[in-house]
């Protein structure tokens, strides 16, 4: 016998998941979310979105090929996953270069220049948003009305989001619950339509792309502690549903805060993460300068995840003896 | 069902060979019985060239209590004391023997009626197994008189019997079960008075149901054995779970499960003692199951310790064409073959031919941080972070998170999305963490 066999050490068989798999899983997840979000700002958002994931991919391409000569991972969907997210994170009336700003920001800076894929502390997608809204801010924050294709790319009308007309005090301009569920209200194109992004989510549990913690923890702590203000004062603060159903909490805990290379490795920890971040967004929103804190929450708490990996463990099996 | 709480992992089954009774290998023309085939100090030849030798006589004496007697699995003639590899590609000395016929040792007794009248003591079943050559057949092959003789200041309060066979495609135990169901629960009450327990627990995953209900109709005749249906999850029957799943007890890390008072032993070797005690048979033959996807004949076959693994795999139908490794062992365990001619031994329990396309590993990507892998350790250990720290040559920062804890289950690999050789690294972390374990406390005796 001259065949040659394969001798490689155990195990001799692999779960057939790939990486690749699970960004294509999470692009699958956010299909409900771009289709809601295009009947709603119609070509605005199918330009957007198109701008955003092409110069994702277009940089990520030239960043491996010409500066750090690395072998080509565009395919591994890594880069579309954050091109559709920064889409979903802008207004759908936002001028084309700044789109490709915040795309040379989430892939150049946030990504590539800590070594790409799997060594970037901050989720690339939301430091794109955060360095454009910082940047420009006054396109940044005007949202167009949701007309679906009546909503016209340039000049269209604009108005305000239910959380801006929140912090300014004005609690009965808000959307009635029906319309923040459907996403019948202005705001980036991923904030509206929460049916949508939890229809993502169940897809994303049922795969077992992520699991329940982080989205979970994140969203009841914002329920419990606007909850709290609300029971206080229901003059003066929103109700827990509209908080949870506004400015891209949901969006951000599901498909955000659940970045793989930017949220903790264990259970634990990712639900000490996930209290984090809603503590701090209900803090942002309702005490601090801007009406999203989703967004800061989550960059935040990405800051302390090499903290809490080193620190926050579980306990090893049969670490403490309990015998029954 | 009962099962283990945290981590643990699905890998498809495969159970091709279920419904493959236990078929009898001829004896082939000569066999190779190496004398290491046990944890322990190897057996000491005490035959030589040119020795008749009838089946089941002793030809390598155990050296020292953790150790075991080795025995002629056929009559004939020594051929030659030489070298072989054996199926996990270790080299070690080796009795060859060209078979004539097959003439058993007469104190063996061949009646295959069932007795079920244990007349040895406690200490003689204790020796009788050593005689006997007995080690764990589930595959880490540990003397079984040794786990069946208590240490001083232990005690044992229950046997908890593994019968999960949770490695995918293997199926000789769920054969055995069903086959010498009489005898393997007779077996367990023979383990039972040399423990000294009145308590015995079988686990079995639930694919088995029919495994399960033929055992829970046996052991209903015999005081303190149950059977208890296990989750269908990969590492059930790995000790440290197992005990978990059956009675609740967590092993503490570093320690045996006689701290957890009890002790586990695999249904093979219930039988492998049941024909020890009662017939007086010393450990020469096995089940091993033969199986893969393109594998023409798959089976369970009864096969005489030293028969080379070619003559297996003849007797399965022969290489397939699209053959791309070997395995010994179930898929997740397993070792791959590095040579057709090695022996079967005590421990094994398998021989997985994989196809081509199912041979080689799956490509090499960054870690994504994904943590699948810490959700699938069952010992909630952080795979990821061992690896890249045994990467980077951080061993004691890789000793700090439990390396040495590993039991190589393979689960943390299997998951990867990345392909990351996660158990490359956890192995070569902890073998050099033990050795600088060992190499402290040296330091420390010699101060
Ligand atoms: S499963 Fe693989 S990719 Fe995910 S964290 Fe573990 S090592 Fe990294
Ligand atoms: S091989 Fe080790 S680290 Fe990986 S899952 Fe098994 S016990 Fe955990």
């Amino acid at each position: 016998m001259s065949r040659l066999l394969n001798v490689s050490a155990a195990p001799h068989a692999h779960s057939n998941e790939t990486t690749k798999k699970l960004m294509y899983g999470v692009v699958i997840a956010l299909v409900p979310a771009l289709l809601t979000s295009i009947y709603f700002f119609g070509y605005g958002a199918l330009i957007v979105t198109s701008v955003s994931v092409a110069s994702c991919l277009l940089f990520e391409f030239l960043i491996q090929k010409f500066l750090l000569k690395k072998p080509l991972s565009i395919n591994d969907g890594s880069a579309l996953v954050t091109g559709l997210l920064l889409a979903m994170n802008v207004p759908s009336n936002l001028p084309i270069f700044i789109i490709v700003i915040g795309a040379l920001f989430s892939i150049g800076i946030a990504k590539m220049s800590f070594g790409g894929l799997g060594n970037n502390p901050f989720n690339p997608a939301l430091a794109g948003r955060v360095f454009l809204l910082i940047s420009f801010p006054a396109q940044m924050t005007t949202w167009p009305q949701p007309l679906g294709f009546a909503t016209k790319y340039v000049d269209a009308l604009t108005g305000e989001t239910p959380l801006g007309a929140m912090q300014r005090g004005a609690l009965d301009a808000l959307p009635s619950t029906n319309d923040l569920l459907l996403g019948h209200i202005g705001g980036s194109m991923g904030e509206v339509g929460a049916i949508a992004l939890l229809v993502g989510f169940a897809y994303m549990l049922i795969r077992k792309i992520i699991s329940w913690h982080i989205p979970v923890s994140i969203i009841g702590t914002i329920a419990i502690f606007t909850g709290i203000l609300w029971k206080i004062d229901p003059s003066q603060y929103a109700d827990p549903l509209f908080h949870i159903l506004s400015g891209g909490v949901l969006l951000g805990a599901i498909f955000m805060a659940t970045d793989y290379v930017t949220s903790p490795m264990n259970h634990k920890a990712m639900i000490i993460y996930g209290i984090g971040i809603g503590l701090l967004t209900v803090v942002i929103r309702i005490w601090g300068a801007y009406p999203e804190g989703v967004s800061f929450a989550i960059l935040i708490m990405n800051a302390f995840v090499p903290l809490m990996n080193r620190y926050i463990k579980i306990k090893p099996f049969g670490e403490e003896v309990k015998n029954g | 069902m009962k099962s283990f709480p945290a981590g643990g992992v699905h890998p498809p089954q495969n159970k091709l060979t279920a419904g493959h009774g236990i078929e009898k290998l001829p004896i082939p023309s000569s066999v190779v019985i190496p004398v290491s085939q046990h944890i322990g100090a190897p057996a000491e030849i005490i035959v030589q060239k040119g020795d008749i030798v009838k089946t089941g006589q002793l030809i390598a004496q155990s050296k020292g209590f953790v150790s075991t007697n080795i025995h002629s699995s056929v009559s004939g003639k020594i051929s030659k004391i030489d070298t072989v590899i054996d199926p996990q590609g270790f080299k070690q000395p080796a009795v060859y023997i060209d078979v004539e016929g097959d003439e058993w040792l007469p104190s063996i007794n061949r009646d295959t009626g069932i007795d079920s009248n244990v007349v040895l003591t406690a200490d003689e079943i204790i020796n009788r197994c050593q005689e006997a050559g007995l080690v764990g057949m589930g595959g880490a092959s540990f003397p079984i008189h040794v786990k069946l003789k208590i240490p001083e200041g232990k005690k044992c309060d229950v046997l908890l019997i593994n019968g999960a066979e949770c490695e995918p495609y293997l199926t000789n135990d769920h054969r055995m079960m069903l086959e010498y169901g009489e005898e393997i629960i007779i077996g367990v009450s023979i383990m039972m008075k040399a423990l000294k327990v009145d308590k015995a627990m079988i686990g079995i995953e639930s694919n088995k149901p029919d495994a399960i209900e033929h055992l829970k109709k046996i052991s209903s005749r015999f005081l303190g054995i149950t059977v208890h249906a296990l989750k269908v999850k990969y590492p059930q029957g790995a000790e440290k779970q197992l005990i978990k799943s059956l009675i609740n007890r967590e092993v503490p890390l570093g320690r045996l499960p006689i701290d957890v008072n009890t002790v586990v032993q695999n249904i093979s070797t219930a039988y492998a003692v049941y024909e020890a005690v009662q017939k007086n048979k010393p450990l020469f033959e096995r089940v091993v199951t033969v199986t893969g996807k393109s594998v023409k004949n798959p089976g369970n076959y009864m096969v005489r310790i030293g028969t080379s693994i070619q003559n297996l795999i003849d007797a399965a139908g022969g290489l397939p064409e699209d053959t791309g490794k070997i395995v010994v062992g179930g898929p997740m365990m397993g070792k791959a073959l590095k040579n057709l001619s090695a022996p079967v031994v005590k421990g094994t329990s398998g021989i997985v031919l994989f196809q081509e396309i199912e041979s080689n590993r799956v490509e090499e990507s960054p870690c994504i941080r994904c943590g699948k892998c810490v959700s699938a350790c069952a010992l909630k250990l952080e795979p990821y972070l061992m690896a890249r720290l045994v990467e980077k040559g951080l061993y004691e920062r890789a000793e700090e998170e439990g390396v040495a804890n590993c039991c190589e289950c393979a689960s943390c690999h299997y998951i990867c999305p990345a392909g990351r050789p996660l158990l490359d690294y956890l192995r070569l972390g902890k073998q050099t963490v033990l050795r600088m374990a060992r190499e402290r406390a040296a330091k420390k005796q010699a101060i």
